[in-house]
């Protein structure tokens, strides 16, 4: 497909994102709409542009607090932007802030929009905590009561188990399974086994600690400063392991599955807090504001597929569609950035997309999607060091794949994310 | 004459179908409502109407200003009042505010924006106050910064209408009560909504007629507290009170006596002790000089507002120790994004901890609604490398005081700066065209001198060198505004104005050392004619280090008028450098925090002999105004008045003596130099006097307003 001069293409013109901090550590104070604000304020500095040029913004964000739900538009207020931006917070699980560039794409490319940013944000310290039904029902009782004897007997009446607060489920609602049960059903199936998944996560670490000390995240991280923290501040990923040995990795045991696992801790992205920014503009807009874009987002794809048949497999399906929207193939392909859920589901990914049988029982064709050089597969490590927060990790794919492409001069990068649901996405990046 | 007085209205009168009367304050000419013999004039006759007409069923009595309701009293025209004319504007005020109260019908005051002094005393007088529940609307009577007393019953019906130690709360101190805490007090009968004021009044006057409006009921506490047994207790506690922070005003100890004796023998004879009390401090030298500065301060802000320039979007401030951090924290107290750079990230961190602590503090003080605080933390954002500064309408260099370092800041900042952004440099001692010599456009450069702790000092000098362009110029002092900050503009020199005033000073106490002065003498003299602080302990403050530094830039620049006594640098040791090191002047980490007396010996041939209390008062007195006068001789300040506001806001000069130009005026100019004279034979001729002062002796004219 020749590229079409007279198209409106969306283009990413810069980004940055907050270091990912490991859940529950130095930056546990900040709220959702903390990350996306601070890190909202360092993509408008980053992009050197009047805030006032900014139509809208977008963010993903999977567990929102329950006090300020829509997540974009606090962060648009905390942050200092012009009040008149609206914003908008979606919810693709861990494909939210694909989700967001691509509905930023989609509104250039309707033009309704000239100047998006999009956003991922995630807390996984700051989890929002539900109590029962039961529990809310009765406190409503007791506010309702008039008399101070009937407040406390409404409060009698609440059963002791009800007062416990409810965590959000890493569990699947459809199947009951957790996310790491999944990911171990899934190895057995596709054959992968705890050496494989551990090399995969020894090398995750290995490229995220070489990246970092090349200092190849220096144009993308920006410095945080958590309140109570550490005044010297944060300025690189926390869950790095740069001396982390595969011996270190097989001797832990299996977390999901203690008799038959193969997921562990040391194999599975850690809970993680971060957001990450990408400001997205009509080209000729971007060109015209005088800016050299880095990316266009070329082609996309949304899939979704039983989750009782396979939970973490979508991108094997999101990525040939994807593809296939760009008139390309896996050849095609000079850079390859994959969501790193579990290293069972990365191999498990793999391994599909070079199997026949898959090809034929999912894609209703003959012919594998194509071999995965595993060299151009996260090669500044993956989720699995660098961190997990569910809707920050899409933007940190696309910023990364958006800068190495352009400082390894190639031509087209792939980007996909599993999530929860059974569903995937996957987005085809081109030079510009 | 005649004529122009009946068309001169400035009441509106109009019964509504309901039989309300509705009475507008509209006082032609002004901005907002002041309340001067003509309009008490009208309300006299407005009264009398309203009490003739029978078909009336209430009274409603609003402002026609969007600013507020009064403001108060007709200060120019109190100022011009003798005593007794003074004493029979308050009777006549009280006895048209009797008639208020002793009308028939219902009488609300309905409230939106600033209800003060006078404006008060009239809501007073009505049977109930109702209240638009506005951020802008707050009650108060701030006579006493004024150095007046409430003249018009508000030293009467304030204590008995909300309790006598929530009266006296404010009547002592001037200070004002916004909207939310005014029916907590019993001084609104309710908050409403701007928009429903006039419906609201309406209903409340129904209410009161039918008598289903409760009469505000005092907390048991009060009753207790106004208890006869109890009040005197009451009276000497705030009494007490007041000496501890001095008699230099008496402003407030007579408001305590109004107070006082109309408890004891009724509102009647109250009334007449409060006008007698008001008509002694009209015209006071103290009432005099505090209406100057109010004058003065109105009159600089009315300037500054005129300021053309760029309106700030977002700013950028280099250097995260105490002085960036507090601009920090003032740009986003205004709302304005803040980015925060500096190359040690510690430093960042530090200072957003600042930034959050100050409004974290506000939230539990109760001046910040909680939900503004992640707000107001969130506009302020760190940078080690300088991102998101090319987008800065105004970047403010905070850096310390290194001439190499701040060119190069402000090298980095023109590489990528737009043509329109402004660099101000905050220096309290180098020159901006020195800063500027090497800058490409030395036109967008200019100083921008703010005072610690910035939250909470309320000057900045603004520093134009010749090069400066009027529109940079315009656009920090609208910004200085918008931080909340007093502003005058001062032309380049070295110590501009502030610095050499306030280093002249702290110079001539290091002098009184070496004659002979004890640190805790000098310090007391201070304090007792006035200043907040003594000259050793603002040194310690300062830094000794910081001290040498300006002292010895100042000597190089001045000459022999500052230049410091023999043994000054042995003061300053590495463990001696003021309250940072827990040692200067005074032993900070000793108990009772005693005088290091080792100080002492930096002097040889100290004389046995100390100079008196009035001595010192006289040398470092004499100095600060001296050298003011030498900055206005010189052309650094513009006016007197600038110098007055620049010595009050910034320095610590006491405002009732009005400022060091006010002050010298007060003192008279002859006398004066005359006196400067003789301290330039006795003492040393750094003490003779700036050209200014013998110009005004000899055009027989004063300095302010001269």
């Amino acid at each position: 497909m020749q590229p079409d001069s007279a198209r409106r293409r969306a283009v990413i013109v810069s980004g940055r994102r907050s270091p990912f901090v490991k859940a529950n550590t130095q930056a546990a104070s900040l709220s959702a709409v903390d990350w996306a604000a601070r890190t909202l304020a360092e993509v408008v500095a980053a992009a050197d542009m009047d805030p006032a040029r900014i139509d809208q913004v977008v963010c993903g964000c999977v567990l929102p607090p329950v006090a300020a739900p829509n997540v974009a538009r606090e962060a648009i207020l905390q942050a200092g932007l012009p009040r008149r931006i609206p914003g908008l917070t979606l919810n693709r699980a861990c494909a939210s802030s694909l989700q967001a560039a691509v509905s930023a794409t989609e509104a250039i490319l309707a033009g309704s929009a000239d100047v998006v940013v999009a956003l991922g944000v995630e807390s996984l310290s700051q989890m929002p905590i539900t109590y029962s039904r039961a529990l809310l029902q009765a406190l409503q009782g007791v506010k309702q009561a008039d008399r101070v004897q009937d407040r406390l007997k409404a409060l009698a009446d609440i059963p002791l188990g009800d007062l416990l607060p409810a965590m959000p489920a890493i569990a699947e609602a459809s199947t009951g399974l957790s996310m790491g049960q999944h990911a171990d059903r899934m190895a057995r199936r596709f054959g992968v086994s705890r050496r494989e998944q551990d090399d995969w996560a020894l090398t995750s670490h290995r490229r995220a600690a070489a990246a970092q000390e090349a200092g190849r995240f220096a144009g993308e991280v920006h410095p945080l400063w958590a309140p109570g923290g550490d005044p010297a501040g944060i300025h690189r990923d926390t869950g790095v392991r740069p001396t982390t040995t595969l011996e270190a990795l097989a001797s832990l045991k299996p977390v999901f599955d203690p008799a038959f696992g193969t997921v562990t801790a040391g194999n599975a992205s850690p809970l993680t807090d971060g957001a990450a920014g990408l400001v997205i503009m009509a080209e000729p807009v971007a060109r015209a504001l005088g800016y050299e874009p880095l990316v266009a987002i070329r082609s996309w794809a949304t899939v979704a597929l039983d989750p009782a048949d396979e939970l973490l497999i979508g991108p094997a399906l999101a990525i040939p569609q994807a593809l296939q929207r760009a008139g390309l193939t896996m050849a095609d392909l000079d850079l390859i950035e994959l969501h790193e859920a579990f290293a069972a589901q990365v191999v498990s990914t793999f391994n599909a997309l070079e199997s026949s049988d898959f090809a034929g029982a999912y894609l209703g064709r003959s012919e594998p999607v194509g071999a995965v050089d595993r060299e151009r597969v996260n090669v500044d490590g993956g989720s699995i060091a660098i961190g997990h927060p569910f809707g920050a990790t899409g933007a940190r794919l696309l910023l990364h794949a958006a800068k190495t492409l352009v400082r390894t001069d190639g031509q087209q990068a792939l980007v996909s994310a599993c999530a929860a649901g059974a569903q995937a996405m996957a987005i085809v990046l081109e030079r510009v | 004459m005649d004529t122009e007085m009946t068309s001169w209205e400035p009441l509106q009168r109009r019964r509504d179908d309901a039989g309300i009367v509705w009475l507008t304050l509209d006082v032609p000419d002004g901005k907002v409502n002041t309340l001067s013999q003509r309009v008490f004039a009208a309300f006299e006759q407005a009264l009398a109407e309203v009490a003739a007409d029978e078909v009336a069923t209430g009274l409603v009595i609003l402002s026609g200003k969007p600013s507020g309701f009064i403001a108060g009293a007709d200060i120019g025209e109190l100022a011009t009042m003798t005593a007794d004319e003074a004493y029979l504007a308050s009777r006549r005020a009280q006895a048209i505010l009797d008639r208020l109260e002793n009308l028939a019908i219902p009488t609300v005051a309905a409230v939106h924006g600033p209800c003060l002094g006078g404006g008060l005393e009239l809501a007073l007088a009505c049977q109930a106050r109702l209240v638009s529940d506005d951020a802008a609307t707050q009650m108060g009577l701030p006579e006493v910064q004024l150095g007046l007393i409430p003249g018009a019953g508000g030293t009467q019906r304030l204590p008995r209408l909300i309790g006598l130690s929530a009266a006296l709360d404010m009547i002592l101190t001037g200070k004002s009560v916004r909207s939310g805490k005014l029916v907590k007090l019993g001084l609104a009968a309710a908050a409403v909504p701007p928009a429903l004021l006039r419906q609201q009044a309406a209903d409340l006057i129904e209410r009161l007629r039918d008598g289903n409006e409760p009469t505000a009921s005092k907390t048991l506490r009060e009753r207790i507290v106004d208890s006869a047994v109890a009040r005197p207790q009451v009276i000497a506690a705030a009494r007490k009170k007041l000496l501890e922070k001095g008699s230099h005003l008496p402003a407030p100890f007579k408001a305590l006596t109004a107070v006082e004796q109309g408890l004891a023998l009724g509102m009647a004879d109250g009334l007449a002790i409060e006008a007698k009390l008001f008509s002694e401090l009209v015209g006071t030298a103290v009432n005099r000089a505090l209406v100057h500065v109010f004058q003065a301060t109105t009159a600089a802000k009315a300037a500054a507002s005129r300021a053309e320039g760029t309106t700030v979007t977002r700013l950028g401030v280099v250097g995260g120790g105490l002085m960036g951090a507090g601009i920090a924290t003032v740009a986003a107290a205004a709302g304005i994004p803040t980015r925060l750079r500096d190359a040690d990230s510690a430093a960042i961190g530090r200072a957003l901890q600042a930034v959050d602590a100050h409004f974290t503090a506000q939230v539990e003080a109760g001046r910040l609604p909680v939900h503004e605080r992640s707000q107001k933390i969130g506009l302020v954002s760190g940078t080690l490398d300088g991102t998101g500064f090319p987008g800065c309408d105004v970047v403010i260099e905070a850096v310390f005081e290194d001439l190499a370092l701040k060119r190069r800041i402000l090298a980095d900042w023109e590489s990528v700066a737009r043509p329109e952004a402004v660099f101000a440099t905050n220096t309290s001692s180098l020159s901006i065209a020195a800063i500027a010599a090497e800058s490409r456009q030395p036109e967008r450069v200019v100083g921008m001198h703010f005072f610690s702790p910035v939250p909470k000092m309320p000057l900045v000098e603004v520093i134009v060198h010749p090069g400066t362009a009027a529109a940079a110029t315009g656009t920090v002092v609208a910004l200085a505004r918008r931080l909340g900050k007093h502003v005058i503009v001062v032309r380049d020199g070295v110590g501009f104005y502030t610095s050499r005033v306030i280093g002249a000073y702290l110079n001539e106490a290091m002098h009184l050392l070496a004659d002979g002065a004890r640190v805790e003498a000098i310090d007391a003299a201070m304090t007792a004619f006035g200043f907040p602080v003594g000259p050793c302990t603002l040194m310690d403050e300062v830094g000794l280090d910081v001290g040498q530094k300006v002292t010895h830039i100042l000597h190089e620049a001045f000459g022999e008028r500052l230049e410091p006594p023999a043994g000054f640098d042995l003061l300053v040791t590495p463990l001696r450098r003021g309250r940072k090191s827990d040692r200067g002047f005074y032993v900070y980490d000793e108990p009772g925090r005693p005088v290091d007396e080792t100080v002492y010996g930096c002097f040889h041939d100290r004389p046995a002999t100390a100079p008196s209390e009035a001595a010192i008062q006289q040398r470092l007195v004499l100095t600060f105004c001296n050298e003011a006068a030498w900055a206005l001789s010189e052309g650094v300040l513009a006016s007197p008045d600038d110098g007055d506001l620049g010595a009050i806001y910034g320095l610590g000069f006491p405002a009732f003596l009005g400022g060091p130009f006010w002050y010298l005026d007060q003192v008279g100019l002859p006398r004066v130099v005359a006196a400067l004279d003789d301290l330039a034979t006795t003492v040393g001729p750094r003490f003779a006097p700036a050209p200014v002062l013998r110009e005004r002796v000899a055009a027989g004219r004063p300095l302010c307003g001269g």
